[in-house]
Formats: structure tokens, sequence, C-alpha cells
């Protein structure tokens, strides 16, 4: 796998430095799009840190994934602001279109699914983000459309307004 | 001319970059002679993308909604025929504009360049005054001296807890120790807060300055900003800050040739809400699992690697230079006996203008919601505002002329907290925004101690029972009982505040609670399970909801009322989305 070549974490900046555990752990998934078993051993291995703080810390944060996800990943805000303006609608709109639950990726690899806690534009509620675009003041519909546009581009979702 | 376009997270989610795109395009194609300009958040979220139109003269003219389409008109009318369009129009320093309202009442501190300058350039920082206090204080070289005028201004930490800034700092100044340590907490974990966020898109120059400003106070060498990783643009523009700041020598060796070294490192949170509290931010700092420790020691005595360490809060910090510039007396002018200065939040939920908004301490919320903010959507009812987010609680629409004020907003049960505002109307359910709250706080809690561990999945089981119509006797009781034990016993400031929004909604709406968990009814209509859905006479037999319903609970012709089988109904509410004739189904 290229990507996996490209992470040559001797050269990282972080090494030699203390706490330098969670930025290694974001390089990685940054290149490998999740922390896997081998690139975890490797940072054992490298940095001499024990594997099971490595488990400990990739476990306890929220950002680190374990597995694989799909080309698109679909983040639905459930801040306050949201859950008031009806986020579970979206959520769950989503579901049915791509038939899969929170956590899940579809079976062509094209979506994956996740519940965030607040994207921060509070604004706009209910706000879904797929990739780095994000949608706001949508409705059951508008979010199924959007879905399925992406789904007919068939790669990353180009910005558009719902 | 002058034309900038607001692109903070909300603008850019509203489509600001597609305007400002279309803006280089004019410029490139027509030959129209204007500088373009970014800038951050303008404050008023619900009118994005804005943009502002800035004369020679100084005359400011900012308009919204402006989707690219609208730059036609703009710039016929208001740039060559020099007639603003009214329509448009939201604020102008010449008194038009249809939201006048919205920045009348507002004071603007923390927030004075956010929308004014551009945030990726120090040079426009450099314009307004920047990093002349830290020139200032560092000229006069006398800490004690600054130190004593944070204390006098009165500034509180505004990331929720309210300790005294100054104090801080004078604690963190008196510890032994060859090494000490600045943080900029901007680990903005609470749904439904963007403040932070907005203030380090917008005006990130002005949290360094209150960085170094405080690193001198307390003799630190080195900083770190402990930010949010779901704020990319944040850390970007944070990033090239830092960048600039040490070219322009107001970071690194020597600055400003006084002898004085302050050098500032971004770390990215990995999400985890308990690393706002600070033992635990530092516990992540140092490569570790985020989890709190037992206070004392103190981090100002004992933090970062050991060492005294100082940590603050992004709007605390970002006052930090307005403060030692204009003076503590200024400062303190503003605001009540207990609490100074002003507070910045972020508006949202059911409210007509959502945004940012920062007002002088000691103002009611009654007037941010109605005078500042315009009121509720869709001309509805006022039914609670929830303040603190997952530590704070709900205040009801009987205490709205409660004022903005450490103490006074404690004594309704809620917490000031970090500013998030969240407007709920008469369709809110309480008791399924207590379910939320715990659900959040519940999966965030970090587990070391029990009663947060344990006592929040019990309290949320609770509330998911009584949301799902399947509550036992005594759940009200023992849901309070838990509650309280779990705010007296558990070792952070997660636990010890997750129970408020279960408290303040059981203080101020009971009945809710009696009707959700003893009559197996829903009053606001949301907590899908308790309702029941009937077919009224205005039926005029479309077979819509017939369609809609997968459980083939409805049946009927073609032209006659429908019949609905409740011992079939799995209350989805389906057939009610698909009616479209108004009061043929009705909710109970």
């Amino acid at each position: 796998m290229e990507a996996h070549r490209q992470f040559d974490f001797r050269n990282q900046h972080y090494v030699g430095q203390e706490g330098r555990l969670i930025p290694l752990l974001q390089k990685a998934q940054e290149t490998d799009g999740y922390l896997t078993r081998d690139r975890i051993l490797e940072i054992h291995r490298e940095t001499g840190i024990p594997l099971s703080n490595i488990y400990g810390v990739a476990t306890f944060y929220a950002q680190f994934r374990m597995t694989p996800v799909g080309k698109n990943l679909i983040r639905v805000c459930h801040g306050t602001a949201c859950h008031v303006a009806g986020a579970k609608d979206i959520g769950e709109a989503i579901e049915e279109t791509l038939q899969i639950s929170n956590g899940q990726t579809t079976a062509d690899r094209l979506f994956t699914l996740e519940t965030v806690s607040c994207i921060g534009c509070c604004s706009l509620a209910p706000v879904i983000m797929i990739n780095h675009d994000t949608y706001g003041n949508l409705s059951e519909r508008q979010v199924k459309k959007v879905i399925k546009q992406v789904q007919a581009a068939g790669a990353a979702g180009k910005p558009g307004q719902a | 001319m002058k034309v900038l376009v607001g692109l903070g997270t909300c603008g850019i989610a509203a489509g600001a970059e597609r305007t400002y795109q279309a803006l280089v395009d004019r410029r490139a194609s027509n030959g129209s002679s204007f500088t373009l300009a970014k800038t951050g958040c303008i404050g008023m979220c619900y009118r994005e993308p804005i943009i502002e139109f800035r004369h020679p003269d100084g005359r400011r003219y900012q308009y919204g909604n402006v989707t690219p389409d609208k730059l036609d008109r703009l710039f016929s009318e208001h740039v060559e025929g020099g007639r603003p369009v009214g329509e448009w129009l939201l604020w102008s320093d010449d008194g038009t504009g249809s939201e006048q309202a919205y920045y009348a009442q507002q004071t603007r501190i923390v927030l004075r360049n956010c929308g004014i300058i551009d945030p990726e350039s120090i040079e426009d920082y450099l314009a307004v005054g920047g990093y002349q206090a830290l020139g200032q204080v560092l000229e006069q070289n006398k800490p004690d001296d600054l130190i004593a005028a944070i204390i006098q201004s009165g500034l509180r930490g505004r990331g929720g807890a309210g300790f005294s800034t100054g104090m801080k700092w004078r604690f963190t100044r008196m510890a032994k120790g060859d090494h000490k340590y600045v943080i900029c907490n901007a680990d903005e974990g609470d749904p439904g807060a963007f403040m932070d966020r907005s203030v380090l898109e917008s005006d990130p120059h002005s949290v360094l300055e209150g960085m170094a400003i405080a690193a001198f106070a307390i003799g630190a060498q080195a900083g770190y900003i402990y930010c949010r990783a779901e704020y990319p643009k944040a850390i970007e523009r944070l990033t090239r800050a830092i960048q600039q700041a040490e070219v322009a020598g107001w970071l690194g060796q020597d600055i400003g040739k006084r002898g004085f070294s302050f050098s500032i490192r971004l770390k990215e949170g990995a999400g985890a809400f308990v690393c706002g509290e600070e033992t635990a931010l530092i516990a992540s700092i140092e490569g570790k699992r985020g989890m709190p420790r037992v206070r004392p020691p103190f981090p100002a005595v004992k933090g970062l690697w050991g060492c005294p360490t100082c940590i603050n809060n992004v709007e605390t910090l970002a006052n930090i230079p307005w403060i030692v510039q204009k003076g503590a007396a200024a400062f303190a002018a503003l605001g009540t006996k207990g609490s100074k200065g002003t507070k910045v939040f972020a508006m949202a939920g059911k409210i007509q203008r959502g945004g940012l908004v920062e007002v002088p301490m000691g103002i009611s919320i009654r007037q941010i919601v109605f005078g500042v903010c315009g009121g509720i959507k869709e001309g509805r009812k006022l039914k609670a505002v929830q303040m603190g987010g997952p530590s704070g609680g709900c205040i009801p629409s009987e205490l709205q002329d409660t004022v903005i004020d450490y103490e006074s907003i404690t004594k309704t049960g809620a917490i000031m907290g970090s500013g998030g505002l969240v407007v709920m109307d008469d369709t809110t359910c309480m008791v399924d925004v207590a379910r939320f709250f715990l659900d959040f706080t519940q999966r965030e809690s970090c587990g070391k101690c029990t009663f947060c561990r344990v006592g929040t999945k019990r309290m949320l089981e609770i509330l998911t029972r009584a949301c799902e119509g399947k509550s036992r006797e005594g759940d009200i009781e023992r849901l309070e009982e838990l509650a309280v034990r779990v705010k007296n016993n558990s070792l952070c400031g997660l636990g010890q505040t997750a129970p408020n929004p279960v408290l303040t909604t059981l203080k101020y709406f009971r009945s809710e609670y009696e009707a959700h968990v003893n009559n197996r009814k829903c009053p606001a209509h949301k907590c899908g399970p308790l309702l029941t859905y009937t077919i009224t006479d205005a039926c005029v037999g479309c077979l819509l909801c017939i369609k809609a319903c997968s459980v083939g609970a409805i049946t009927g012709e073609r032209k006659r009322k429908h019949v609905l089988d409740q011992s079939k109904c799995n209350r989805c509410g389906q057939c009610y989305k698909a009616c479209n004739v108004s009061g043929a189904i009705s909710v109970d």
C-alpha cells in the first residue's frame, strides 16, 4: 500500500517530544484512513511506548478508529440546536436511504455514517457534513436528495446547497 | 472601495466561498476596481453569506444572504449608482439596515475585531492596535502590577467556572518552578457553543497576544493551545497566525528586545469532551488518556509535566489585550457587582436571529432573546433557555428577567457555562432535552469514578424509559436521588454538573415528568411512543396515510374517511407526516 510507505514517523517532528503519542496516532490515521494493526505495532517498536498504552489512548478518544471508513464520511450533527431542530429524523432518513446504522459503512464502501456531538454551525441546524462540506437547514427530503446526488456522482461530494 | 466576505465556518457552510469566488471572477473579468478581503465571523449567522462594502471614507454597508446571483444588482446600484440596496441591507454605520437592533445592544470587546479584520493577516491586526498591549507590558516590566490590574478589572474565567483570572495568574506566578506553562483551553466541547471557534477563526492574534501577556505575568516561556480537531478552520488560521507572529518577532526569542521569550505550540484534541476539564486536558497534552485527577494540587502548583501551569479559556485571553490597553477601570465599569465586562453568547435553537452576540454583564435573558435576537421563530412562545450545555440547565420563561451574572444564573440551577444559549419554544419536550444531555454526558464520562460512570448511565435509562412509555413506579424519585448523589460525589466537573439538566427540568417542569411517567403522555408531542394518532372527520379519504403506514394499521377506501386500528399502530408517525389535510390526523 503506497500510503503506508509515505508514513515514516522517524521523520515526524513529534518524535522525541514528550506527549508525542496522540499526534503520531493522528498522523497515522490521516495517512492510512484508520489505525491499522501493523501501524500500531510499528509505533510501539519505534517509540518503545507499551502496546497497552497505545491501545488505551487509541480507544479513549472518539477521533480514532480501528476499522476502515468509506469513501465519503457523513457526519450527522447531534448538538443541542440540531437535536431541537430534528437531527434524529435526519439521521434516520440517512439510515433508511443507505440501509446502514450509525458507525457502519455501506457494502460498496461509498459511505460511512457517524454521529457527532456538535459541528458548531448551530444557527444552520439541522446540519450534516459530508467530508469537508457542510449542509445546513435540512429537511428529511433534502437530506435524501443530497445523499442521492453524492451517490450518483460516485465520488467525493461536490459542494452544493440543499 | 473594499469588499469583505465573512468566511467563518458558518459563512462557508452557507456558501460564502462561492460568493468569494464570484467576486474574484468579477474583479478579473470586468476590470472592476475594488479590493477584496476575507474576514471572520460577522456574527449574524442567520443571514450568511454576508458581505460588506467599505468605502474609502470609512462608511460601511453590510448585506445579507448574498449569493453570487445578487452581486450584479449590488454592484450596479450600490457601487456604480451610489444607492444602497435597502431590501438586502443588514446594517450600516449611517443607521440604516434591517438589523440595527441586533448591534445596538451589543458591546464588543472580545469580538472587537471579528468581521472587521482579515484573520489571516497580521498587518490587519497590527493596524487596529494589535500587539501594542504586549509591547506596553514588556516596556513597563512590572508583572505584579499587571496581575493586580487584571484582578482589579474583575475578569473571571469565561470557560464556565468563573474563577478570577488575575488570582489564577498570581497563584501560578507565586508557585515555585523553573519551567511554567500557559495553556489556552480551546477544547470547546459543549454542544450548542461556538464562541471560541469564532474568535479563533476571526481574530487568532488577539488570543496569542493574550497568552503572551499571561506568560509574561506568570513567568512562563512556553505555551500550548489545545484546540478541538473538529475545528479545522480554527487550527489552520491559528497555525498561520503563530508563524506570522514568530516572523514579526511577537513570539519566540527576546520579544520586543526586552529579554522575554515565549513560544506557542498547537495541540489538536482527539475528540473527548472531558478534556475541557483542566487536569484531563493536561493528561491529554502529555499523551495519555484524558482522565481528570483529584485537585489539589491545582495546575497552578502542579500542572503540565509537574510544572506550574495557568489554563485560561479562549474568550478570557481575548479580553486581556483590551484590558491592558483601555485599563482595568474601563472593564470594571461594565457589568454587575460580581461579574464585570461582557459575555459572548452563541445563540441557537428556535430564535429569529441566531448567531454570536456580545452583551454587557447585567443584561437580562429577556433583553437578549427578544431585544437583541428578535424573539422566537414563527412567533411561538418561549418555553425555556438552556444555558451552559450539558453542565448547565434550563431556565424557564418565568425567570427570563434573570440577569446575566455568574451568581444570578447559578441561583436558577443553571450555570453561566461557556456561553451556549439554546432557545426552546413550546414544541420542545423537557424530558427529551434532559435525556439528550444525559445521553451526551453518559457517553463522554471517562469512567474513572463510579458515580459518574454508573450514575449517569442509570439516570439515562430512567429518562429513556420515560420517553418510551416504559416508566416504572417511583422513577421520578429514583432519578432525583441519583441526580443529587452524582452531583455531590463525582470526581470532576463533568460528573458534578451532569445532573444539572435533569435537576433544573425537574424543578421547573415537573408536571411534564409526571405526564410521561404516570400518564404515558408527552405534552409537547415530541416523544413518539407516547403519542396516539386519531383520524378525524376532516379526512378526505386520499389513501396517502394508508400507503405510508408500514404495519397496515390504516384501512379505508378513496373519498371515505379512513380508519386507524390502534391495536396495530406502532406510533411511528409516518401517517401524520404523509397527510396533506390539516387536522385530518390528530395527535395526543
